[in-house]
Formats: structure tokens, sequence, C-alpha cells
């Protein structure tokens, strides 16, 4: 795919998420393909609805009973999908670590914070209870939760929602996981603590060279923290390039309504906002054509009849859309 | 834009502190509102903004007196809402209106589109014939962008954005002066939440509403209000014209939210100054003393933790409440 980079770290193709209804299956994720280098920063932007936490949970293994996933994802060049739950036991926590909206989807509310990250060190790395816990302390102090020493004797609802959210962060963390997925880690946040924990993780990145894999519904995260971005629509790749080249050289006319449709702080305020008509898509059953094409202002007759292929440009740009053509 | 329609006057809302198991005894009450005074002209649009705990829908509803404010004063129009008994307050209340953040729970769910969006009309006209009921709502849902045949739908079957706009409509058919808005589009996806902040800007132009708009998002309030005040644990940090306040903060607070707000751009965000904050917000039941901001400030001196710094007029429109602010030129 991207010719001439180094072996991906992550390489995901055609993954499809599939859920079992009443009456009858519908797709979430459809045919998905995409990988992450070494030391990468990828976001995956889009709507409510759009398939964005199942291709993470997918790739973790933590899909709802109801949900089958094919295709593949490869991990180092091993396959990982649908494996066995105590294969998936060793990758998880150990090279592969997955962070939360919630913190509380990670952290035992039952469990001091110490006993919790000792615990992932003492069975993902056989250290000692000294050595797991002056290592846990560290990650604290490293994810700055001031006073580590003392607070890591704390259970998880003594901590501000701030503070939670840096403990789960120090617990991905904890086995240095060589990626790191995170789903919607700062929505829940208040704007400044966001802006402390995406500086965080950015610099996580930098230091301990961990690759992140962030979904996110606000693309001005993505602006700020990401190197790549990953346009999800209805299921399915719409777009995929370089943050600089998919904001300022927008080629798919969803993407570009996104941008459009978001006030910015920086912009002139006359006026009217430009918006999509009519609704985001959720999971559906088989529909031929692009998924965006009943919002889509530029549809032609194809565009319902046809799924667009996505194509690759020299340049990495991906594009799924009849009418647009790929950047060079 | 000249008549001052809403006037609030030093508004107070304390809620007393149950007794829990690990404090005994009546604590200190939370101040969610702790002396708030702003004004709104006709057709004017006042934003809102502030984090979590810093009272925003506590002050929303306060004025409307859906909480009973503690101290303070609440004039509409020049009359005093505070010492209104039931009836005339009733009476009051049909020109405000207010819309909620999640818009599905906000609406009966055993009440189809019709029933919700006339009730108030019903209320408040009981001599008008159920056939002229129906075509108000009717007229009223296309005014909100509601197809009319769906009016004998239940809530449940529609999405957020419209429950979003079942809710604004209902809010409007009284032909309201005041909708108190808070956080209207913060559940709901970007292209649907743009659709309803164009939705509310043209309701405002063609009623001449004033709109109270609550949000912590500060994108979305530059781009609807017209005057912006900024809230910090109970109290007014900052207040002042939309364009004045997002170019030139002078409260550090206001400073800070802005410069943590992501901007949509990649070439600007690398280029952009970041004044990161320390800390948490702390909690209202034991707010730093003096200045409230002062544990996370970036300018905290001695003074600021002896001392609140009122809030002191800069120029046109314009106050902050700062010991330390610089002013140029
Ligand atoms: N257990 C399930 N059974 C049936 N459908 C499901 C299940 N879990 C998820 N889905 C559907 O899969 C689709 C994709 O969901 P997903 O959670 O990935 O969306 P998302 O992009 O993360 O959205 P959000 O921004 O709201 O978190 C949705 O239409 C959702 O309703
Ligand atoms: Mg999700």
């Amino acid at each position: 795919m991207n010719a001439g980079m180094a072996a991906p770290l992550l390489a995901v193709d055609g993954l499809t998420v599939r859920f079992k209804l009443p009456q009858g299956w519908v797709t979430a994720v459809d045919k998905v393909a995409f990988s992450i280098q070494p030391g990468e920063i990828v976001g995956i932007v889009g709507e409510s609805g759009s398939g964005k936490s199942q291709i993470l949970l997918s790739i973790m293994g933590l899909l709802a009973s109801n949900g089958r996933a094919s295709g593949s994802v490869r991990f180092r060049g091993n396959e990982i999908l649908n494996r066995p739950a105590d294969e998936l036991d060793g990758i998880r926590g150990s090279t592969l670590s997955m962070i939360f909206q919630d913190p509380m989807t990670s952290l035992n509310p039952y469990m001091r914070v110490s006993q919790q990250l000792t615990e992932v060190l003492t069975t993902h790395q056989g250290m000692s209870e000294t050595q797991a816990f002056n290592t846990a302390t560290a990650m604290l102090d490293r994810v700055r939760i001031p006073d580590a020493r003392r607070r890591i004797g704390l259970y998880p609802h003594e901590f501000s929602g701030g503070m939670r959210q840096r403990v789960m962060i120090a617990m991905a963390l904890l086995c240095r996981p060589a990626l790191l997925l995170a789903d919607e880690p700062t929505t829940a946040l208040d704007v400044t603590v966001q802006a402390q924990i995406l500086e965080l993780i950015a610099e996580l990145g930098r230091d301990l060279g961990t690759s992140v894999a962030i979904v996110t519904h606000d693309l001005g995260v993505i602006a700020r923290l990401c190197d790549r971005v990953i346009v999800l629509y209805g299921g399915r790749i719409m777009e995929e390039g370089k943050v600089d080249d998919i904001f300022h050289d927008t080629r798919h006319p969803y993407t570009g309504g996104l941008l459009a449709a978001t006030p910015r702080l920086d912009a002139a305020t006359h006026g009217e906002l430009v918006t999509i008509p009519g609704q985001p898509r959720a999971a559906m059953g088989d529909l031929p054509g692009c998924p965006f094409a009943p919002r889509c202002a530029l549809k032609a007759d194809i565009c319902t009849a046809e799924m667009p292929p996505i194509v690759t440009g020299p340049s990495g740009h991906r594009l799924a859309c009849h009418l647009r053509e790929v950047r060079s | 834009m000249s008549e001052t329609l809403l006037k609030v006057d030093h508004l107070k809302v304390h809620f007393p502190m149950r007794a829990t198991h690990l404090f005994g005894g009546q604590g200190a009450p939370v101040r969610a509102v702790d002396g708030v005074s702003l004004d709104l002209k006709a057709g004017e649009t006042l934003g809102i903004v502030g984090e979590s705990g810093c009272g925003k829908t506590t002050l929303g509803r306060a004025i409307l007196r859906l909480i009973e404010p503690t101290d303070g004063r609440v004039l509409w129009m020049g009359q005093d809402l505070l010492g209104l008994g039931a009836g005339h307050l009733r009476e009051a209340r049909r020109h405000m209106q207010i819309i909620f953040q999640d818009p599905l729970a906000s609406l009966d769910p055993r009440m189809s589109v019709e029933t919700i969006i006339g009730k108030p009309l019903r209320i408040f006209h009981p001599e008008l014939s159920r056939k002229q009921v129906r075509e108000r709502v009717l007229e009223t849902m296309q005014q909100v962008g509601l197809a009319p045949s769906m009016a004998n739908r239940f809530p449940h079957e529609f999405s957020g954005g419209q429950c979003q706009r079942i809710g604004i409509a209902r809010a409007i058919i009284l032909k309201p002066k005041l909708i108190v808005c808070d956080e209207p589009v913060s559940a709901l996806d970007v292209s649907i939440q743009a659709q309803i902040i164009n939705l509310l800007m043209q309701i405002q132009r063609d009623l001449g509403l004033s709109l109270l708009f609550i949000s912590h998002n500060l994108a979305v309030v530059r781009h609807i209000s017209h005057r912006v005040m900024v809230l910090y644990l109970g109290k007014v940090m900052e207040i002042a014209d939309r364009d004045d306040l997002y170019a030139r903060p002078l409260h550090p607070y206001t400073e800070a939210l802005i410069s943590a707000v992501p901007i949509a751009d990649p070439r600007t965000e690398r280029g952009r100054e970041r004044l990161l904050l320390e800390g948490d917000l702390p909690s209202p039941i034991n707010p730093p003393s003096g200045c409230r901001f002062q544990s996370r400030c970036p300018r905290a001196t001695e003074i600021c933790g002896q001392a609140e710094p009122p809030l002191v007029g800069y120029g046109k429109n314009h106050l902050a409440a700062c010991h330390h602010i610089q002013v140029q030129d």
C-alpha cells in the first residue's frame, strides 16, 4: 500500500464487523483497510455510528457477543484477528493497549490503584512486588499525577475525572506497548483538561516511541495531535492521508462537509454554517453504492449504484469517491 | 436591540450539602452560582461558557426560577421575578422558554410530536379550538424544518437532531421573548450541530428573540453570540462583546480556555502558542480562597489567595475580575 515504507506495525485488511440482530445481520464496519507505522499517531474520525469504536474493539478482540469480525489484522506480521482469548491476553496489555472515553471501563472501582497497576506488571512482566510498585509509581509520575507515591494507594473514585484518565493512561502504558488504541479519550473531559491529556499523549508518542490510533469526532483533536487521518462514514473509509493533505487539499465531499460544518475559533463568524443535509447513517443492511451518497451534494447516478473503490495516489493519499480525483 | 429585557443582579444559588458518612453534620453549602449579574437586550444573544461545575446550568434555571435562587434579583422587563406569586410567575414564563442538552430525554415518550409541541399553546390559550392548535403546530413544525407529516409520530422514532427540532418547536410556539438554551447542540454530531445552530440563528432573526446560550464549546458560542460571559466556579471571570473577548481576552482563565480549544487546521495548530493550565478544576464545594481561579492560575501571587478580585471595567462593555490584568495601549 504505502510503497517504500517500513514494515507496518499494524496492518488491517478487509476488516468487516457485523452484528446479529433479531431482524438479521447489520454491517457496522465494511472492508476497512489501513496500516500504522511505528511511532505514528493516526486519527480515525467520523460521526456517531460510523464504526470507529468497533474497529478498535475488533482489533482488541473485545467485540460484543453478537458481533463477528472477518478480514485480517496483522500485528508485527502476525495475524491477531479472532485469536483465542488466552493468546490475545498475552498481546493485550503487553504490546497492544486500549484506553476508553470512560476510565472506569478499565479500572476496577473496588481495588486500590496500586494493586491494579502492579498486577499488570507482575503478571505480564514477571516483576517482583517492589519492582512493580516502583515502576507503577514512576509511570504515575510520568503522566503527571502530583504526589504519586501517596496517591497510588487511593481508589479510582478518589481521583478527579482528569486524574482518573491519567491513571488509565498510565495503566495502558505500563508494559510499554508498541501500539496504544485510544477511543475518544478526551471527549468527556473539560477543555483545559483535554489540552493536558492531548499534550501527554503526544509526548508519550515522542518519548516512548509508542504508536497511537486515536478515535474522535473532533477534527480539532486530529489537527492538534495526528500525523495521518482516516475519515470514516457508514463503516467505510472515505478518505485517508497526511493531516496537511486532508485538511488543506480536501478531496472527499464528506471530509469537506465536516470541515465546513465545524465552527472555528479563528474563522470569520458571519452568516450561516455550511451544513450536510440529512442524518448520519448507522449500521445497515447491505446496500449498493457509496454510503454518503444520500447526503452528498455532488451525487451522480453511479454513486447510488456502485460503491467507489478506494484508490491510492502516489503520495499515499487514499480516496473512495467516483467524482473526485485522488491526490497525485 | 436597545430595550433591556432581562437584568440579573447578584444572583446566588447555594445548595445545602447533605451530611455524608465522610463529613458528618451539615457541611458548607455548594455555591453553584455566587453573585452573578448580567443584562440582556431584546434580540441579543449572550453566550455563557465555562467548564463542568462552573454553574452554567444552575444559572440558566435560576433565571427562569426552575431552581429557587438563594439571593439576588431577576428583573424581567422591570418586574422582579423572585417576588412573584405562582399565578404571575406563570404569566411571565410564557415569554421565557428553555431547551435542553439531551433532546430525547426532554420529550415525553408517550406523547405524539403534535401533542408535545402543542402543549404550551393548550395551556396558555385554552380558548383555541383543536383545529386551531393543530394548525399552529404544523406551521411551527415547518418553521423548524420538520415535515408536518411526522406530527403523529413519537419521540423515539426521531434522531437526536430531529428531537432537538421538536424541542425548539415547543419552545417557540408561544412566540416567547427569551429562550434559555442549555447545551442545545452538545449531544449532536458535527453536521447536525451546524443545522441546529443555523436554525436557532434564523429563528432568532425572524422572531426577534433573545437567547441565553449556555455551552462549554467556545467555538459554537463564538459563532452564535453577541456578547459572552465566562464563568468559573460560580463567578463571572470576564464578560465582553464577542469579538473583543476572543481577540483580547483579559482574564488568564479566558485566555487558557481559548488556547485549549483545538482548531481544525494542522498548520494553525503547529504555530499556536499554548497556555496549559495545571491540575483539574477544584470542587465547587470547597473553592480556593481569594480568587477562585488562583489554584490553577499562571499569574497568581500572594494577593490572589487573600482578596477576591472585583469585576472591573476595561473599555466598552468589557469587564474582568483579576488582580493582574495587563492592559496594553
Ligand atoms: N452489540 C451491537 N449490536 C448491534 N449493533 C451494534 C452493536 N454494537 C455496535 N453496533 C452498531 O455498529 C455501528 C457502529 O458503532 P460504533 O460503536 O463503532 O460507532 P462509533 O463510530 O464509535 O460511534 P460513536 O461516535 O457514537 O461512539 C452502530 O450503528 C452501532 O449501532
Ligand atoms: Mg464510539
